[in-house]
């Protein structure tokens, strides 16, 4: 592991929702590494997705600074945070958000015509093991399918980082474990710095390194001296 | 159950609250739909009623002829008539008036009223002041308009010209007459109150005036109900043939009478076309909106039905929020429609001379209208109102199946590969849910239809009045002699200061008929070489008068049926009846009245008569005009003087008030469809893709790709539906067109391509304008929570 691809210190995140004021970040220091695969565990409301969406250039912080590279998250306009996920980062969501116009083959060109260095779409569905399912509809998919169109979507422009946002969380085993294969693969191949937020322990065993998070904090991290292969891995 | 309810309407309200602004672009198009029918329904009733009210209070008459002089002995004769009820002989006579401070002269239409009393026909009724007293050879009574336009009062002088001698007239009454409901001035082709005005005086005066004791040149009958009109008419015709009978003819050849039933006919054409266009589209609207809340309330439904709550009790729910919009627009509907209907009143008493409100606001027209707007506001609804209650519950909580897409082509042909995934999308998108893009496609087709329809009288109307004044009827000037005089007359106005051109015309009244077809028309004589009031054939080109046989308008000519090379019959009323057939050698074109012209020597040769001139038409020198006007007004042979540029001039002005208005409406009402569909549609699309919109933006693609993607589709839509209003807006213009025509007067079909253009351009800023106001909520995205959640 080389240089920090993310770094971000202190940051904190408070947003109101309805009459209450929730504090879903209290002060999270994090750097990820060039070609990584990071898992960020806790329940739900630790924090984790309000950390994810801050790096991916979705949401705000608060306070505290965040960069990647030499981007300034922080103070970025928004139309700078569309200019940073268009160039830089992929994202694979629980629901997949396909969508449900377009074929798979055209779900994934869809970001390759907007990104300077894209790969085939062809290639990017053939890496995560869809290349005979090029002209179906997401209606005419499983969802362990729809999840492999969406992370082909996702690295099929060569993004610095994937950051997925519990990417099995709508899939039984069998079928997860082949999404997280891909997403191994991926990593393998092509060297993606790669953020997975999971509430289920059984997948840190894939990771380089685990954030684990309570309470709007990370509360431990720790490296896995042996990763096991996602095929290794149930739940 | 009674909180329950409650509940739920709390939720109704709610629910209303939120979607105030799509509700409000449903009840704007119920709305218009409602306006329009009480404008045109009720103007109609208003109209119709009014003048039936007034006719039968004012006595009426049903059958009118004109003589040169028949002795008053024949009024018993008449009387003996079958089907006559009552007679009234009179003298009417036009004149020059001599108004202080006014340049022009202008025309009286004298009429005489009983040596005493009041008249049994066509009563006066009087705004002020008394009816001329018996003997008074100088009282007269004046139409209200006339007087208005010149400011007179009770005790006010005029100066007439009566049979050369100039007379100074007081005004005892100012009064409204049931036969000048409309009032135009002979050779006029809009009213011009300041240039006519209607005088009723005691019968000695004018006898005495004009030469007529003991005798009278019109009379007016009334008949009883079941007498046949036509049947009244020859006979009347037998009887005054000594006298110089001009042909009697019925009510629907009074000009008064003819300009209202034309204007009738107008509301009439206009009250079936529109309101059921805005009703469609209201059906269409609210069947969208609802479909679509009821989807997004799926899950809403099952929870209801799985506490209980009876599929009755669901559709009830949601029928009650289309009773609430309909509200909304039958209310905005009523007070639009009450409001202009009210403003086409006041439009109306500029033309039409009532002595009564003539705005009647029938309740009974105001429930209609409601209940076919709700009728319309249901049928949309039903559909979407019984799936709701038709929706399994256990199904309902779950969410819908992922929509299905299909490939355009099916096997390897690509011919998308050339367009962009965003595109792809679009299109897809269209072609998924094809009733909606059709139907909103039509919609907005409608609304460009409705304009073509309407900015076509533009064009078509400055195209009439360049054919009818710059190309045709190119003079000045119009003499109208009280009698035809000998041909030496033109000499005598030749000679005014002034003139610089005369042409003489003669004109004789007949009735032509071909098989069983028939109308009286005057059948007008002009030299063969003419400059100033010519005749042009359908291609618009002079045509030179040939020297014997018949020249019919295109109107004349297929109300008798006829062609050229076809023989009609002919009977010169008033001219001892001359009877003839005479060869149609010619088709020519005119947008006004029935016309039927003949080489003036030829004319004079039919009748056996030397050469006569009924009037002169004439160019003028502007530089004299003074000399002329001072010269004319004591010209003892001149009853009538018609000034064609400045008719053109009140014409103009007048057309041009009207058609402001007119245009003004229309953009309204093609802008609120477009709007109605438009955004409707906009936000419906928005709130089913908001996820997929965000899903791109968070993929990286910028506000303005996102909007593109939405803007595109309505673009789409819009581009198609340009042609197909083009085709509904020139059918519709056909159907206004023939629905308009009158003997009176025709709207050429001439449809200009601006009209098309500007059409297309209304409805494409309205469209643009709609779909940007939902654009905005692109910025607003939240990306975060729609990914977060599940459809």
């Amino acid at each position: 592991m080389t240089e920090a691809v993310f770094s971000g210190r202190g940051l904190t995140k408070t947003y109101r929702s309805g009459e209450v004021e929730v504090h879903a970040l209290r002060g999270a220091d994090i750097d990820l590494f060039e070609g990584e695969i990071a898992v960020l565990l806790g329940p739900s409301g630790s924090g984790k997705s309000t950390l994810l969406n801050i790096l991916g250039g979705l949401d705000r912080a608060t306070s505290g600074t965040v960069r990647f590279r030499d981007h300034d998250l922080m103070n970025a306009s928004e139309r700078e945070l569309t200019q940073y996920r268009r160039e830089h980062v992929g994202f694979v969501f629980q629901f997949y958000n396909l969508i449900p116009s377009l074929t798979a083959r055209e779900n994934v060109a869809l970001v390759t015509e907007i990104s300077s260095n894209p790969m085939d779409p062809e290639k990017a569905l053939a890496l995560v093991g869809l290349g005979h399912r090029l002209d179906h509809f997401p209606s005419q998919l499983s969802g362990g399918e729809q999840q492999r169109v969406a992370i082909a979507r996702a690295i099929a422009k060569r993004p610095d980082v994937l950051l997925c946002d519990e990417p099995t969380g709508a899939l039984d085993s069998k079928i997860g474990v082949l999404v997280l294969e891909a997403l191994d693969h991926v990593n393998q191949t092509l060297g993606t710095t790669t953020a997975i937020i999971t509430h289920n322990a059984a997948i840190q065993s894939m990771a380089h390194r685990v954030f684990n998070f309570g309470d709007g904090r990370i509360i431990s991290t720790h490296v896995n001296a042996k990763r096991q292969n996602p095929s290794e891995i149930s739940w | 159950m009674v909180t329950a309810m409650r509940v739920l309407d709390r939720k109704l309200f709610r629910d209303m609250k939120r979607l105030w602004a799509q509700s409000l672009a449903v009840a704007l198009v119920m709305a218009a739909g409602v306006a329009t029918m009480l404008i045109g329904l009720g103007a109609y009733n208003s109209l119709s009623e009014t003048r039936s009210v007034y006719y039968d209070r004012a006595q009426f008459a049903d059958v009118f002829a004109f003589a040169v002089r028949a002795p008053k002995s024949v009024s018993a004769e008449i009387r003996q008539l079958n089907g006559v009820a009552q007679v009234e002989t009179r003298i009417v006579k036009a004149a020059l008036l001599d108004i202080k401070g006014f340049e022009l002269p202008a025309t009286g239409y004298f009429i005489s009223l009983p040596a005493s009393g009041e008249n049994t026909l066509n009563k006066l009724h009087l705004r002020s002041g008394r009816l001329p007293s018996p003997g008074s050879l100088q009282e007269v009574a004046i139409s209200e308009s006339f007087a208005q336009a010149h400011g007179f009062q009770i005790g006010s002088k005029i100066y007439a010209v009566l049979n050369g001698a100039k007379r100074r007239l007081t005004v005892a009454a100012i009064v409204l007459s049931p036969e000048f409901i409309y009032a135009l001035g002979p050779g006029d082709m809009m009213p011009d109150d300041r240039r006519f005005g209607i005088m009723w005086m005691r019968e000695p005066a004018l006898a005495g005036a004009f030469d007529l004791e003991g005798a009278f040149n019109s009379v007016a009958l009334r008949l009883l109900k079941n007498a046949i009109v036509e049947d009244v008419v020859q006979s009347l015709d037998d009887i005054l043939e000594r006298y110089g009978g001009e042909g009697a003819y019925g009510r629907e050849d009074q000009l008064s009478h003819a300009f209202l039933d034309a204007e009738l006919q107008q509301l009439n054409a206009m009250s079936r076309i529109l309101p059921p266009v805005f009703l469609v589209v209201t059906a269409f609207l609210i069947n969208m909106v609802l479909a679509r809340l009821i989807s997004l309330e799926r899950e809403q439904v099952g929870l209801l039905k799985a506490i209980g709550y009876l599929p009755t009790e669901i559709a009830v729910h949601y029928a009650k929020l289309v009773l609430l919009i309909s509200c909304m627009g039958v209310g905005i509907g009523f007070a639009a429609g009450t409001w202009l209907s009210h403003g086409l009143t006041v439009l109306y008493t500029k033309f039409f001379h009532f002595p009564y409100q003539i705005f009647i606001a029938s309740p009974r027209l105001y429930v209609v209208a409601a209940l076919v707007s709700l009728a319309a506001a249901f049928v949309g609804s039903m559909r979407a109102v019984a799936g709701a209650a038709a929706l399994s519950p256990a199904i309902a909580m779950q969410p819908p199946a992922p929509p299905t897409y299909k490939r355009f082509w099916s096997g390897r042909m690509q011919p998308l590969k050339y367009l962009s995934q965003l595109t792809i999308m679009v299109l897809r998108h269209i072609v998924r849910w094809p009733l909606r893009s059709l139907l909103t496609t039509f919609g907005i087709s409608l609304a460009i239809a409705l304009l073509v329809s309407s900015l076509f009288s533009v064009g078509a109307i400055n195209y009439m009045i360049d054919v009818t004044f710059d190309r045709t009827d190119r003079q000045d000037a119009t003499f109208a002699f009280g009698e035809a005089r000998p041909a030496q007359a033109l000499q005598e106005v030749a000679r005014l200061p002034g003139v610089l051109t005369a042409e003489p015309y003669y004109a004789v009244v007949a009735k032509l008929s071909h098989g069983h077809h028939a109308k009286r028309v005057a059948i007008m004589g002009k030299p063969q070489a003419v400059d100033l009031s010519r005749v042009l054939d359908l291609e618009l080109k002079p045509v030179e008068l040939p020297k014997s046989g018949l020249v019919l308008s295109e109107a004349l000519a297929s109300k008798l049926q006829v062609g050229r090379g076809d023989t009609i019959h002919a009977e010169f009323l008033g001219r001892n009846r001359v009877e003839t057939d005479i060869p149609v050698v010619g088709i020519i074109q005119s947008y006004v009245g029935l016309m039927a012209f003949m080489d003036i020597n030829a004319l004079s040769r039919l009748l056996g008569e030397s050469p006569k001139v009924s009037g002169v038409h004439m160019l003028l020198d502007p530089a004299q005009s003074t000399a002329f006007f001072a010269e004319v007004r004591v010209q003892p042979a001149l009853s009538a003087l018609s000034l064609q540029r400045v008719s053109l001039a009140k014409f103009q002005e007048t057309i041009a008030e009207n058609i402001n208005i007119q245009i003004l409406v229309y953009c309204g009402l093609a802008t609120i469809i477009a709007f109605g569909v438009v955004y409707n549609s906009a936000r419906i699309q928005f709130a089913e893709r908001a996820r997929e919109l965000a899903s791109l933006r968070v993929l990286g693609f910028t506000e303005y790709e996102v909007s593109r993607l939405l803007l595109l589709e309505f673009a789409l839509l819009t581009l198609a539906a340009v042609p197909i209003g083009w085709m509904a807006g020139y059918g519709l213009a056909f159907a206004l067109v023939q629905g308009f025509q009158s003997d009176l007067y025709r709207l050429p079909f001439i449809m200009l391509r601006s009209t098309y253009a500007y059409s297309a351009l209304i409805v494409m800023v309205a469209v643009a304008l709609s779909a940007l106001v939902v654009r905005r909520r692109v910025s607003n995205l939240d990306l975060v929570s729609v990914l977060k959640t599940r459809d």
